[in-house]
């Protein structure tokens, strides 16, 4: 789960990180109250989920109270990679004298938190770690032990060349690796982390990524949730224990498991077609479960043709084909639906649908060059 | 031969009385499995399919010797139960639950290691050892007793691929889970079947994310001279959404499957792109 900027200040904040003085508005009567109060210039910031926003002219300097306000309307107007946006982050300006990157996140080959630090801050740092990987520091974490001092002591010196300020930053990288363990987040990142005009290091950017599966002992994010950047579609199939996304193709498909999801999309576009979404109906699925899964599918004007792809295991075959049957009681279902069902209670499951207009394949590769007959076929 | 487990592993079920260990205890029963031992705290004294059930886990180790366990408590108690049975002195324990917090599956790993347990999972089908043994949660009807040493991202992919080995089956077919962190990696399992006299080939079931693949090409290079096969799932999906797994993810343009296959390719690994083709390529190496 990602959230915004202006949230994770407030984290970073709570966790006696330095950040900028700074508000977020929503209009631009508020944008220049909050400049008023911050005092001129400031720095108004889009508030989305997706990186880029500074290439896309989603960051701007104001030096008027005139110009916050028809700043922040051209910013609130502004659509960034997809992402409508609806909040503006009002900042006071700051003097740098020097950007630098910080971050934590999951080393997944070493298993450990990883603290991550550069003298080349500012920029993308997976543009850094591909170009220049030597310009990252890398300090392995112990996760039984937690980010050392003197760890964090030596990766401050080595980057800012600087003993006094690497007190500073030892403090910082201490208190982010507290709130990265406490939060159980995924991410967090600092960048640029400046030095300021007078000497004092400051979070001028934050980002959290919280994982997803510690959600259930973190109530308090559910509060930092933007509803309004996730698809509807794609939040319904969430609450139903589905994992659906949609794509641009015209080939909709229901897989079990995630692997064998996009291996079934991959053999879509090797056979000449192309698919409409990625779709776990999750291991044990039930009649309902299936039929809303049609349903979600189906509600993608798109969609030209159903590709049923079963490997039952704990899945089982027979309430697949129940929820199919369930899924034409409740909808039209206007596209040439594809059946493979192979495994637990496969011979029921084709007993059941037997009557019914859906057509089988008994390997995957001959349902999925099925599939894609019949969507081209519809076209 | 075999890697991990074989008829002489006594095995025992965290959350036994729960119904997914109660149904993947008598699959695994039937299957030829020695399940020895289950434990649910507060149900000591019951049986499942058979099988007594403990408390804890030591006490479900001193009565029955039970030296493997299979996770199938919920996601918020699982880290507690994985360090349970390090504690407990079993020397392989399967996570089958997903949607493990992932900081605490490292805090698992990491004391795992320090005491010479091995971790598979979490979010894994298991490990099987056909005709022998099964640890997991898979159907059996999918693998075969063989020579062809699987290794594995997926669930039900892997139940594909394995099915695709035609006459050469498997000799151990290993989940080792979808999650960011896991126990045990690609790495691990190629030098398990390297090592392994019963093991022919190998089949390596990637997928994006990570760069568990590019790590695991560099290590056949230099270590593996059998037959090595990869498959990557994920050529189609898009960067930044997480397919279904936790660990399936394009980010910032790298964990891409186009890396992990060009990584295959420049290690001699035989990139196979259909389940399908899988046993004709078997044939012409075998």
């Amino acid at each position: 789960m990602k959230i915004h900027e202006y949230q994770a200040k407030e984290i970073f904040a709570a966790y006696g990180i330095p950040v900028p003085r700074e508000r977020v508005a929503a209009t631009p009567a508020e944008a220049r109250s909050a400049a008023e109060e911050l005092g001129l210039p400031v720095v108004l910031k889009a508030q989305v989920l997706v990186g880029g926003r500074g290439k896309a002219g989603g960051v701007k300097k104001a030096g008027t109270l005139a110009e916050v306000e028809t700043v922040t309307t051209g910013i609130l107007n502004m659509t960034i990679k997809g992402l409508k946006v609806q909040k503006v982050l009002v900042s006071e300006a700051v003097a740098v004298s020097a950007e630098y990157y910080l971050g934590i996140t999951i080393d997944r080959a070493a298993r450990a938190p990883v603290l991550l630090a550069s003298a080349a801050g500012g920029v993308e740092i997976e543009e850094v770690a591909k170009n220049t990987p030597e310009k990252i520091i890398r300090t392995p974490i112990d996760p039984l032990l937690g980010l050392l001092s003197f760890q964090a002591r030596n990766a401050g010196i080595t980057m800012l060349k600087d003993t006094k300020l690497a007190q500073q930053f030892t403090t910082i990288a201490q208190k982010l690796y507290r709130l990265f363990i406490d939060r159980d987040c995924s991410l967090v990142e600092i960048n640029p982390l400046v030095l300021t005009g007078n000497g004092s290091l400051l979070a001028l950017d934050a980002k959290i990524n919280f994982d997803d599966n510690a959600l259930f002992r973190h109530p308090e994010n559910e509060s930092l949730r933007d509803l309004t950047s996730e698809e509807p579609a794609e939040m319904e199939a969430k609450q139903a224990g589905l994992s659906y996304i949609k794509l641009s193709g015209n080939v909709g498909c229901v897989v079990n498991g995630a692997g064998l999801a996009m291996a079934t999309m991959d053999l879509i576009k090797r056979y000449g077609g192309e698919p409409a979404n990625f779709l776990d109906v999750g291991g044990s699925s039930s009649p309902d479960k299936m039929a809303l899964a049609m349903r979600i599918i189906l509600s993608d004007p798109n969609v030209k043709a159903i590709l049923v792809n079963i490997f039952g295991g704990i899945t089982r075959c027979d309430d697949i084909a129940q929820g199919l049957l369930l899924a034409r009681q409740q909808a039209d279902i206007r596209v040439p639906v594809i059946a493979r069902l192979v495994g637990t209670n496969a011979d029921k499951a084709c007993a059941l649908l037997e009557n019914s207009p859906i057509l089988f394949a008994n390997t995957m590769a001959e349902a999925v060059r099925l599939a894609v007959t019949k969507a081209k076929e519809a076209r | 031969m075999s890697i991990l487990i074989d008829r002489n592993t006594r095995l025992l079920v965290q959350g036994i009385t729960g119904r997914d260990g109660a149904f993947h205890t008598k699959m695994m029963k039937e299957y030829g499995t020695q399940v020895v031992a289950g434990v649910t705290p507060g149900k000591a004294g019951q049986e499942v399919e058979g099988v007594p059930v403990f408390d804890s886990v030591e006490q479900a180790v001193r009565a029955t010797g039970a030296d493997a366990s299979i996770i199938f408590v919920p996601a918020q108690f699982a880290g507690d139960a994985l360090l349970e049975a390090v504690f407990a002195g079993v020397k392989l324990v399967v996570c089958v639950t997903e949607g493990v917090p992932t900081l605490d599956a490292v805090r698992a790993i990491a004391v795992a290691r320090s005491r010479g347990v091995r971790i598979v999972g979490p979010n894994c089908p298991g490990v099987i050892s056909p005709g022998k043994a099964k640890v997991g949660i898979m159907p059996a009807t999918a693998f075969k007793p063989g020579v062809v040493g699987v290794v594995s991202r997926s669930g039900t992919l892997t139940y594909e691929i394995a099915a695709n080995t035609g006459e050469f089956g498997q000799s151990t077919v290993v989940g080792i889970g979808g999650d960011p962190v896991i126990g045990t990696s690609f790495i691990d399992c190629l030098k398990l079947f390297q090592d392994d006299p019963e093991t022919r080939a190998i089949v390596i079931v990637g997928e994006i994310g990570g760069s568990d693949e590019e790590r695991a090409a560099e290590f056949v290079k230099s270590y593996v001279t059998k037959p090595v096969f990869g498959f990557i799932a994920g050529q189609t999906a898009p960067p930044d959404k997480r397919m279904g797994h936790a660990g399936a993810i394009i980010s910032a343009g790298s964990g891409t499957a186009a890396e992990k296959i060009t990584a295959f390719k420049n290690a001699g690994i035989e990139v196979v792109y259909e389940p399908e083709e899988l046993k004709d390529r078997l044939r012409t190496r075998l």
